[in-house]
């Protein structure tokens, strides 16, 4: 089995590359930004951190627009952290940024006056937090429902359709932290850091029969 | 809800896990990818490596331990101790660490932390501060920033310190009382309280825990995101499970 790690300067990627090899010690892992391995990989894992304009801007200089929107759309997907917030039309980071537009919708920075219990949360929303099914899908399989996962992100994303939301995540509001469609999951968490559970989620990704 | 984190800190001499008491009596407590495991599987949050190495021609040694740590550990991993170029960041990134602690360089050239947040985000960037109280007891509460391991003032206080640098892009603060560090007495809860009202980034409370009960007080008192120890751990008085579940019996939020 191919995987690719879609490398687009964004972000350090061992990390990410090194927990798919845990859970798929046989597979051709490899980080790339060559579109012509992407376009044969029977897998696509698409990481990312950073800015939304760094980001589209990294996609754009390692020409990989097309070969990204057409592994979005034709095989097994695994949006990370950015690589879910960059599928959607638009980002308010940077005074408003255009994204790829797979999916309806955009992404929202957390309001400054976020708070529970009175008590004011903190942004970048960093840490442990629990995520809530709210599909069931072959990547939940064997995690807990509200099974904590590794967050770091000061944006999330608000889809236009609702019935593609697999999970969400409460920090002062409740919003989408997994999405699914097809082909396609992405997550605002990072499994590759997340233990136990977040590798069991990569498994359950390199066995996915979509 | 997010949970409150612990973090287990191995100081890291050329290649070895060491925990010195006021940084004079250093005990050996073993091979740092054995003990980062370890921590791993009692749950711990994330790993903090510092490393203490003097001598340069040694500082390789730090790259290969979180090369290894990374390739088997799959929580969030930061790396401290010697950071000074942005070069330095990207090798340790490279290596498998998530976040860099900066702490002495930014003291010498705070832009430093400007520059390291724009290059790599900020939330790579840990900012390490190391504080000394410096006010007399009829005075009002003053911390202010020390260098080389608690031996250099420099004049700087700590709390528009830490403001200045979440400004330049800090992500998250590690902030070691050095009243404390390696007493077992506790955190400096009243330093700890006033860096994290003063800034909007996470707090992580470091320096001086004794037992679970310090660990504890820390969030409810001190009010910090995550919680430091090394000692405690290191020589198995306690486990990082043990201080989760005491966490969770004094009602703070943690993974279990």
């Amino acid at each position: 089995m191919k995987i690719a790690v879609i490398d687009y300067g964004m972000g350090n990627l061992r990390s990410v590359s090194k927990a798919v090899e845990h859970v798929a010690p046989d597979a051709d892992v490899r980080v790339t930004d060559d579109a012509t391995f992407i376009g044969a990989a029977d897998r696509i894992v698409f990481p990312g951190q950073g800015a939304a304009r760094d980001c589209m801007a990294a996609i754009g200089d390692h020409h990989l627009n097309q070969a990204i929107l057409d592994a979005a759309h034709n095989k097994p997907f695994l949006g990370i952290c950015m690589g879910l917030q960059v599928l959607l039309q638009r980002s308010e980071e940077n005074e408003g940024t255009d994204l790829l537009g797979v999916i309806p919708g955009e992404v929202v920075r957390f309001p400054l006056d976020l708070n529970q219990d009175g008590e004011k949360l903190k942004v970048p929303h960093m840490g442990w937090n629990g995520v809530k099914h709210t599909m069931e899908h072959a990547l939940w399989n064997n995690i807990e429902d509200n099974a904590r996962f590794y967050f770091v992100h000061s944006y999330y994303v608000q889809l236009q359709d609702e019935a593609i939301q697999s999970g969400s995540t409460d920090y002062g509001l409740s919003f989408t932290c997994a999405i699914a469609r097809d082909n396609l999951f992405a997550v605002q968490f990072h499994p590759e850091k997340s233990a136990h559970d977040g590798l069991q989620l990569l498994k359950n990704f390199i066995e996915w029969k979509v | 809800m997010l949970a409150k984190r612990i973090i287990p800190c191995l100081d890291v001499d050329a290649g070895r896990v060491v925990k010195g008491v006021q940084f004079v009596d250093i005990r050996d407590a073993g091979d740092p990818v054995e003990v980062a495991r370890r921590y791993d599987k009692q749950g711990a949050d994330e790993i903090t490596f510092l490393d203490i190495t003097a001598s340069s021609d040694e500082r390789d040694t730090i790259v290969h331990v979180v090369e290894e740590v990374a390739s088997e550990v799959f929580i969030p991993l930061t790396v401290g101790g010697g950071i000074r170029t942005v070069e330095d960041i990207r090798r340790m990134l490279n290596a498998g660490a998530d976040k860099v602690g900066i702490n002495s360089a930014a003291v010498k050239r705070p832009e430093f932390v400007k520059e390291a947040s724009d290059k790599v985000g900020s939330q790579c960037i840990v900012l390490s501060i190391d504080a000394k109280r410096v006010s007399s007891d009829d005075e009002s509460p003053r911390w202010e920033i020390f260098t080389h391991g608690g031996r250099q003032g420099t004049g700087i206080d700590a709390v528009e310190w830490a403001k200045r640098m979440t400004e330049y892009g800090a992500g998250e603060i590690l902030l070691t009382s050095m009243d404390r560090d390696g007493t077992r007495d506790g955190f400096d809860l009243e330093l700890t309280r006033t860096i994290c009202d003063a800034v909007d980034v996470p707090v992580i409370a470091s320096g001086g825990v004794g037992n679970l009960d310090h660990l504890a007080d820390g969030i409810t008192i001190g009010k910090a995101d995550a919680v430091l120890a090394a000692s405690i751990f290191h020589f198995g008085e306690h486990t990082v499970a043990e201080a989760k579940q005491h966490m969770a019996s004094r009602g703070i939020e943690v993974r279990l």
